[in-house]
């Protein structure tokens, strides 16, 4: 409201969500007369899409921003063709960076992994923690997570709080870093393949990288109590990768979660929104397939499906420097986010894609585009709550933050290289066969070279040696290195004691004598000192 | 047979040097490495004592017996909070005698003798040719053992003095300050013109040449700050090692070049190491000077916005009793405040409530290398609750309380986030994703190397102000019981 927008809602829009339609007057709502009068808002926001009879409601030109899903509601979107509407799909919402305080799916997938955990908790025949009595100790649950995208991170997240032993797949590398960081476990095939897809989802596998994944999963199979599902290709049918073979190999009391069971399922037997008791050869598995998760969080989901929607239109409003009234919202196709969702431009489908959105950055910072997984959830209630600032943890965002050198181009360095050598072999051209100079000269210049291999030589063994030195001990490291510079105190000896006799060089080399001597003694015995006080735990 | 008793003796020495580094690697093996050490050196002593040349090393020996007492004295005495001095004072002594050696080599030259074994390669009829015509590598060889002796003596005595405080940490900028350096390195280097031409007397050109280099090294460390003293300390480490070295080549030992050449190589791979964990070139470090380049090139700094807020010592201890995980960060101002002692009986109370409490260590924390480290170490803390950057940095988000001890740089977010500060890009330690971190400081002023520090004003950000050990002793005493 405070962007100038007036808010009409649908009579008991927010009964399941625990808020009354007193509470939205409140609020400075409008409550519309009936579901008929809402839907002819110039703007319609919703979370599930309409049904074609409400398609028909809205008013021509209208917009429309919802969970669409075209793909599933090819009859739903001609509805919505034939009566121009502007359609926004909150599944499409992008996945960058900038879009991320906009994408419901992933701050509705955060909330559905926390559920799956709990809801696979309580039909589990067992604690996912450890248990400590005085009939004896019991290990700790093995929760299984397949699919590490923001709804397996928050399964992996509050598995892990609720003390189970997490373990977790996903075919794009790029997770790795972020499972690890949950202090779960990353899975991997002995196989080179990664899986990172466009818009930060996975790809498709190839056959022997499937064939791999199932004979890991059947191993697994045998061993964890819970194993989660959240694996999605966008547009496809969510991939099995939970096979019945795998359900018959899993112990009696264990339990399946599916949240890819509304677009099909992960696991080979679950159904949308039951509860199987599977019996197996060893017993029974419970297998789930809830849909609606997010909605058995009502509360939580709804504001933060509300936040999504209120940053897009904020994202949506037109600037105002550009002289458009506040309260109205500009669709673009080149917009940043909001063209990527739309659906339907006034009634027609927009331009096929040309570009293909941006894939997730490699390894460094797969957070780019991963949205950061919920660790503490902290669901701030009430209807004055600031929209929460997008997080500033994806970092480094920057190019200026990046290392400051730069490695040089290859071709150069081969061409260094190459001329190097080129000078070697002409130089020692040059002196295997050029004769001349005077001997003494000649036993100079090969002494030289003889001590130049030692010092080189040394040089290298140095190099290796000090990089394994641990940084603990680097104090030590120079402290020692002191004591064992003093060695020119040999050099000192050799001028000092060269006659009986007291001039100028020998009292050259017994002052050199005098200040090595202090160096080695007093690095030598520094170093003991502080060796002596570096002690192990107990 | 007695030149092979001496290379053998010089090849054991050199084993157990390396074999003494080697020890390093790991805190089980390092105090017999430090023994191997003074095996190598006592054998390296002796054999070169028991040359039959040495005919009259009796004024040595006294040498050596006041050398050693003043080094074990000084070793014996010193704090450990005090170790960057010493080390830096002991690098000096290493470039004085190199220097000292070098003019009595360049001397034996001149008096018709020679310097060790240098000279002495060919058959006995040689033996006299180098009165008329001096080995011009022999010759260049005193020189750079000089140049780089006279640097490493001036530039650790500038460092000792800054370190102790004697000189003030703040860069020193003289306008036109490159010129100068290459003037007086392109100085330094045009002696050897004369100094070449007259191989006899040329003792004047290169003690003119020594003055120079002298101002050289004064000079460039002079121009460095404070918070860069470890990669100064560092380099000198290195320079004392290619200074012995090239006494080595100087004299024919090659005893001297490979333990020269092991020293060499260890300071330069600290340096290396410092550098990277500023992510600055060691040319920046060097030459840079902190935001006097780096103004004009970079864009500015986000000024911070926001309020530091102060905590007191009773809450922040009722926030430690009731951690589960705490973090602490020791930088320079425990070393300044010689905290460590307080903050150990601190750790262990905590420890003795079960909270699981550990340390993390920035590579540049502190003065010299690895000085924090030794510092718990010396509170009697155990090596195995220490850990380096790279190893605790991603626990930081299950961290429930991290607890900074006289640390700013290293753990600024800016450097993350900010590409107009002056330490983009540097590695940090990564504390502000912690619950919350408490910073203990002595004032609200910016950290040594003057940037802003925007983790003092984050939200979960709490500032208890006072001396490090004071806090420390205070937030004992308020731990609840």
């Amino acid at each position: 409201m405070q962007r100038g927008f007036r808010l009409r809602v649908a009579p008991g829009a927010g009964l399941l969500a625990g808020h009354s339609d007193a509470r939205y007057r409140e609020a400075g709502a409008e409550i519309a007369a009936d579901n008929q009068a809402a839907l002819q808002a110039e703007i319609v926001l919703s979370v599930e899409p309409p049904s074609l009879d409400e398609a028909r409601t809205l008013s021509e030109g209208a917009t429309l921003i919802s969970f669409i899903w075209p793909a599933r509601n090819p009859e739903l979107i001609a509805a919505l063709a034939t009566r121009k509407v502007t359609v926004l799909a909150m599944d499409r919402v992008p996945r960058t960076t900038i879009a991320q305080k906009c994408d419901a799916l992933s701050s509705m997938g955060a909330l559905a992994g926390q559920r799956a955990v709990l809801e696979a908790a309580s039909v589990l025949q067992r604690p996912l923690g450890a248990v400590f009595s005085a009939a004896g100790k019991l290990a700790p649950a093995k929760v299984l997570i397949i699919g590490a995208g923001v709804a397996g991170l928050a399964a992996i997240g509050t598995a892990k709080a609720l003390g189970a032993q997490v373990r977790a797949f996903d075919t794009r590398l790029a997770a790795k870093d972020d499972v690890k960081s949950l202090g779960a476990e990353f899975l991997e095939l002995d196989f080179k393949e990664s899986g990172e897809g466009q818009g930060g989802y996975a790809k498709p596998m190839s056959d022997a990288f499937i064939t791999a994944e199932k004979a890991l999963f059947a191993q697994q199979a045998t061993e964890v109590d819970v194993v989660i599902t959240t694996a999605l290709v966008p547009g496809n049918k969510a991939p099995i990768l939970w096979t019945a073979d795998h359900v018959g190999a899993m112990r009696p009391g264990t339990v399946v979660v599916d949240l890819a069971a509304a677009q099909g399922g992960n696991c080979e037997l679950t159904k949308a929104d039951e509860v199987i008791a599977h019996p197996n050869a060893n017993g029974t598995v419970t297998l789930l397939g809830p849909t609606d998760l997010a909605s058995r969080m009502a509360q939580t989901a709804s504001e933060l499906f509300a936040k999504n929607v209120l940053n897009l239109l904020a994202e949506l409003a037109p600037k105002s420097a550009a002289g458009t009234p506040p309260g109205t919202i500009d669709v673009r196709n080149d917009h940043e986010i909001g063209g990527p969702m739309i659906v339907l431009l006034r009634g027609e489908a927009p331009p096929p894609k040309v570009a293909a959105p941006p894939t997730p950055a490699p390894a460094p910072s797969p957070r780019q585009s991963e949205p950061e997984p919920p660790r503490v959830a902290h669901p701030s209630v009430g209807a004055d709550a600031a929209p929460s600032k997008p997080k500033t943890q994806y970092v480094p965002a920057h190019p200026a933050l990046g290392k400051l050198s730069h490695p040089r181009p290859k071709r150069l360095r081969t061409l260094i290289f190459a001329s190097l050598g080129l000078v070697l072999v002409l130089a020692w051209l040059y002196l295997r066969y050029a004769t001349g100079g005077t001997t003494p000269m000649r036993l100079e210049v090969e002494r030289f070279v003889d001590q130049l291999a030692v010092f080189v030589l040394a040089c290298f063994v140095g190099w290796q040696i000090i990089w394994n030195v641990t940084p603990a001990l680097h104090t030590p490291l120079m402290s020692v290195t002191n004591a064992i510079s003093g060695i020119i105190l040999v050099g000192g000896l050799l001028e000092g004691g060269h006659a009986g006799s007291l001039d100028t060089r020998s009292i050259l080399g017994i002052l050199a004598v005098l200040l090595a001597t202090i160096n080695i003694a007093g690095g030598f015995w520094v170093t003991h000192r502080m060796l002596r006080m570096f002690r192990k735990q107990g | 047979m007695e030149k092979v008793a001496t290379l053998l003796a010089h090849l054991i020495a050199s084993v157990l040097f390396i074999l003494s580094l080697r020890g390093l690697a790991s805190q089980e093996t390092a105090r017999r490495g430090n023994l191997l050490g003074v095996a190598g050196m006592v054998i390296a002593i002796l054999a070169t004592l028991t040359q039959s040349k040495m005919e009259g090393f009796g004024g040595a020996l006294p040498a050596l017996a006041v050398g050693a007492a003043i080094g074990g004295f000084l070793a014996s005495r010193v704090q450990m909070t005090a170790m960057p001095e010493l080390v830096a004072l002991l690098h000096s002594f290493v470039g004085a005698a190199a220097v000292l050696v070098g003019f009595a080599s360049y001397l034996s030259l001149a008096s018709g003798g020679h310097g060790g074994e240098a000279v002495a390669p060919g058959p006995a009829g040689d033996a006299g040719w180098h009165v008329t015509v001096v080995s011009p590598i022999l010759l260049g060889e005193i020189f750079i053992d000089v140049l780089i002796g006279t640097i490493t003596f001036t530039g650790s005595i500038v460092a000792f003095l800054k370190l102790k405080g004697t000189v003030g940490g703040a860069p020193l900028l003289l306008p036109g300050r490159h010129f100068l350096n290459l003037g007086l390195l392109g100085g330094a280097v045009a002696l050897a013109v004369p100094y070449g031409l007259h191989p006899v007397g040329g003792v004047l050109w290169l003690g003119l040449m020594a003055i120079l280099a002298g101002f050289l090294g004064v000079h460039l460390v002079m121009a460095i700050g404070g918070a860069d003293m470890p990669v100064v300390v560092s380099l000198l480490n290195s320079y004392s090692g290619w200074t012995a070295s090239a006494a080595g080549f100087m004299l024919g030992n090659d005893l001297l070049i490979v333990t020269g050449a092991l020293v060499g190589s260890s300071g330069a791979i600290l340096s290396i190491i410092m550098c990277r964990a500023m992510n600055r070139s060691i040319l920046n470090v060097l030459f840079g000077g902190f935001g006097t380049a780096s103004g004009a090139t970079t864009k500015a700094a986000t000024p911070m916005v926001g309020d530091m807020v102060e905590a007191r010592a009773t809450e922040v201890a009722s926030m430690l009793a009731s951690a589960r995980k705490v973090v602490i960060v020791p930088g320079y101002g425990m070393a300044v405040a010689r905290a460590q002692h307080a903050v150990r009986n601190l750790v262990s109370r905590l420890r003795e409530r079960g909270v699981d409490v550990r340390f993390a260590i920035h590579p540049v924390a502190g003065r010299l290398p690895g000085h924090m480290n030794v510092l718990l170490a010396e509170a009697d803390i155990p090596y195995d609750v220490v850990f380096e950057m790279e190893e605790i940095n991603h626990d930081f988000p299950t961290t429930d309380l991290v607890l900074v001890i006289g640390a700013n740089d290293i753990v600024n977010p800016a450097a993350q986030e900010d590409p107009g500060s002056p330490i983009a890009g540097m590695p940090v330690l990564e504390v502000w994703k912690a619950g919350t971190v408490i910073v203990m400081k002595r004032g609200k002023g910016a950290g040594y190397a003057g940037i802003e520090n925007p983790l003092f004003v984050r939200p979960n950000t709490r500032m208890l102000y006072g001396d490090a050990r004071v806090s420390s002793e205070n937030l004992l005493a308020s731990l609840p019981t």
